[in-house]
């Protein structure tokens, strides 16, 4: 048995480290290090409630509405205030624009160029791929940054700025659209339109967003121009059999993504054994046996405690290990769409099991979902009416914020005594996706998903197929730890 | 961007969220830097400096077990020009907030106090000291600007600001190009979150005290944030993440706000406030506490020639 270390990872948001004990070529075990705490909880600790609108989007770069979201709904929920339906327009607008942008950067950015490192050089498709997504010099870099910063001009209206604004507001946002600018929102999401079905697709994204089986999308890739990224994506994705890698626990957990009246446009609840469960909030507990941090019981979040204890023994990551009902679950794209209900990825999924391809192509469908869904929301908007209720002040209270970011389940569980902030702990998607062994031992999702991986014995120093498998997930180390 | 980076002949070593190389190939890259095999021209650093706890900087390490603060110390040691990239990497920032329980710094300030990781004295081979882009977050064009006046020699001790801030971006007030400066005048004050007045009198608005262009290059294209409905809450000042008050409350003394514009004698701010509020038109007074205008600026007939 062999023990590697593989760090600094990069191409994923903040610090990690991964640690593998290799035997025959062979991941046997992994363990997940998250090397960097900041203290976020602790610095919340007698802050003025409605400040935590300020420092929890400064956790994150790219989770920041997100942040900012779950924040202004747990103090919502603690005043007992409802937006009105302008306030609920742009949540979701600026949250959807997050995300959106997320998965964009994650896909071209982050995830793709690993296929045109030197180590894939002598297969057919290399040289397509390494003109296309080869890290800063590939021509999809050129390609996708303008575009996406293009959109992000939504963020400028709705939002102020892009990340760490504070638009988002309890009471729903402190930004009023006028009628001119309502219809620049639709022109901003109608050029994107046409480079997500010139660039990314080479389709309608509605034709994609309809893909119902793993045998249709197959059937689509070979009947589409492989020049867009999505088909060129799947013929690597299928060449390589990365359907067959980094499989988890199967456990798959959503919060449920974007109000649409009483309901939300991507259902909340656990799937497992191919069934969905309604979500049970209150079976939520953070274990920290392997944690650098207090305590010997998993507590409930909102009970939860954030003390680090640097030299405890058995420790070797920041990260917190959330458990549902005791056990390890998946969020993310992927997890949000199966539980959702999209049938192509529960075909997916009942095919394979969680994995590689499935997480990457539930985040491209998930652009295709969401990006007609907002050009309805520009056009519900109604300016002149409400866009915002005045916050009442807090006392004493409690509330609990959940949103669905890029990467999953994010929640903030929030106490305010005699006006100040007594407790707020978060929970990250990450936090969930890459936490540490629980006291009972079970391996976090990622570590699970792992073991079996292949590694090269010329590729010790980073494994592209770990690396595959670490970026399928898309994680936000900042935020996991916070 | 890489090809305006390319165009003043900067060439990215590494960056953890675009380049390809991860882990192993990255370590080789930073040591390379470290021993002198690879010149450095530039090192930017994004983050606080966390020092904690009780001064090991064991909250963050690298791969490999030393703290990150120590490979920062080398890095700047060797790199021809240090560039702190945001209000974290400046001056601790809101890492360092509250009871800043990682013990967060800048790499040249502690707050508004000189020092830091590097120590108030460090400058670098052109006798520079850190250049502080700071902000948060920074605008990618006081990077970018920032960048490319170092890169062609552009960028000296005059060119920074008593916070070290390029003054290309410093010298300006949030206060300028702010679209609320009707309601500014006429001191007529938004008295809740999306209404279209003033935000500086109620809403704890620091866009007259705070240094930056933010209203003037303006950020996603089209926004800032007054434009986005809410306060500056002087972001790129050290120390912003502790105000003493709640953010969005402006603290006053005898109801006169204690923040009062940079540059402003008192006396006369208390004295025109008061006449410009008995002087409001009645339009500004009425579209200050809306959050879309309800009565829209009247019509002048064309006089006759």
């Amino acid at each position: 048995m062999k023990r590697l270390i593989v760090g600094p990872f990069n191409r994923v948001e903040g610090d990690l480290e991964v640690s593998l004990d290799v035997a025959n070529g062979r991941v046997q075990s992994a363990y997940v290090n998250s090397p960097m705490y900041r203290g976020f909880e602790q610095i919340l600790k007698d802050k003025y409630p409605l400040d935590a609108l300020v420092y929890v989007p400064r956790i994150c770069g790219i989770c920041s509405v997100a942040q900012s979201a779950a924040s202004a709904q747990a103090l919502a929920h603690a005043m007992g205030l409802q937006s009105p339906e302008n306030g609920r327009l742009t949540a979701n607008l600026t949250l959807g624009a997050e995300n959106i942008a997320d998965h964009l950067s994650h896909f071209y950015l982050f995830f793709m160029p690993d296929f045109a490192r030197d180590f894939y050089q002598g297969r057919s498709w290399f040289a397509n791929a390494q003109a296309r997504f080869k890290s800063v010099r590939g021509s999809a870099t050129a390609e996708i940054l303008p575009a996406r910063a293009k959109f992000m001009h939504l963020m400028g209206y709705l939002a102020g700025k892009w990340p760490h604004t504070l638009s988002l507001q309890p009471g729903g946002s402190s930004r009023p659209i006028e009628v001119a600018e309502q219809i620049r929102l639709s022109i901003i999401l109608t050029e994107f339109r046409s480079f997500l079905e010139r660039s990314l697709f080479g389709d309608k994204l509605e034709n994609v967003a309809s893909l119902d089986s793993e045998a249709a999308l197959l059937a689509w890739m070979s009947s589409r121009n492989s020049s867009a990224d999505l088909p060129h994506f799947l013929s690597i994705a299928y060449a390589l059999e990365l359907h067959k890698l980094g499989r988890a626990t199967d456990r798959f957990m959503s919060y449920g993504a974007y109000h649409v009246g009483e309901d939300n446009l991507f259902a909340s609840g656990l799937w497992e054994n191919d069934k969905l469960q309604a979500l049970d909030l209150s079976a939520i507990r953070e274990d920290v046996s392997h944690s650098w941090m207090e305590g010997e019981t998993a507590l409930a979040p909102v009970d939860g405690v954030t003390k680090p204890q640097p030299d405890k023994t058995g420790a070797y990551s920041w990260c917190k290990a959330p458990r549902l009902a005791g056990q390890v679950v998946e969020t993310g794209a992927l997890a949000r769409q199966v539980v959702a209900g999209h049938p192509l990825l529960r075909d997916l999924v009942a095919r394979h099991g969680g994995n590689v391809t499935a997480r990457v192509v539930a985040r491209l469908l998930e652009v295709a979902l969401v990006v007609p869904e907002m050009e309805n929301w520009v056009r519900q908007l109604r300016p002149g009416e409400a866009f915002c209720f005045p916050e009442s002040k807090l006392e004493d209270a409690s509330g609990i914020g959940l949103v669905e970011a890029a990467r999953g389940s994010l929640g903030h569980w929030l106490e305010v005594r005699q006006g100040k902030i007594y407790n707020y702990q978060i929970i990250a998607p990450t936090t969930w996706n890459f936490s540490p062994r629980d006291a009972a031992g079970t391996p976090g999702a990622l570590e699970q998903a792992l073991v079996g991986v292949q590694i090269e014995e010329n590729n010790e120093g980073a494994p592209v197929a770990v690396q595959h498998v670490v970026r399928s997930f898309d994680p936000c180390m900042v935020c996991t730890v916070h | 961007m890489f090809d305006t980076l390319a165009g003043f002949g900067i060439r990215l070593l590494w960056h953890p969220s675009l380049s390809e190389e991860s882990a192993q190939e990255a370590r080789h890259i930073i040591d390379d830097c470290v021993n002198g095999t690879t010149r450095l021209d530039i090192l930017c650093l994004e983050g606080a400096v966390l020092r904690g706890p009780h001064g090991s900087g064991g909250f963050h390490k690298t791969t490999g077990g030393d703290p990150v603060m120590t490979l920062i110390e080398k890095l700047a040691g060797v790199a021809s020009h240090t560039v702190a990239v945001g209000s974290c990497a400046a001056f601790g920032g809101v890492t360092s907030a509250g009871s800043n329980p990682a013990d967060a710094c800048g790499l040249q300030f502690e707050g508004d106090s000189p020092g830091g990781l590097l120590g108030q004295e460090f400058r670098d081979s052109s006798g520079l000291p850190v250049i502080n882009i700071a902000g948060c977050p920074t605008h990618p064009n006081w990077v970018i600007e920032s960048l490319a006046a170092l890169a062609s020699g552009m960028l000296n001790t005059q060119s920074l600001d008593t916070y070290q801030r390029p003054r290309l971006y410093a010298d300006h007030l949030v206060h300028h190009g702010c679209t609320r400066n009707e309601f500014y005048e006429f001191k007529a004050s938004a008295h809740k979150s999306s209404d279209l007045g003033c935000l500086m009198e109620n809403l704890g608005c620091k866009g007259t005290q705070a240094h930056a262009d933010c209203n003037i290059r303006l950020w996603n294209g089209e926004g800032s944030c007054v434009r986005g409905g809410y306060t500056c809450i002087a972001c790129t000042e050290p120390g912003f993440e502790d105000p003493g008050h709640p953010f969005a409350e402006t603290p006053k003394l005898g109801g006169i706000p204690i923040g009062l514009p940079i540059d402003m004698p008192k006396a006369w701010f208390v004295a025109l406030a008061s006449l410009s509020k008995s002087a409001t038109p009645k339009r500004v007074r009425e579209n200050a506490v809306a959050d879309h205008q309800v009565v829209i600026p009247a019509t002048k007939r064309a006089r006759k020639k």
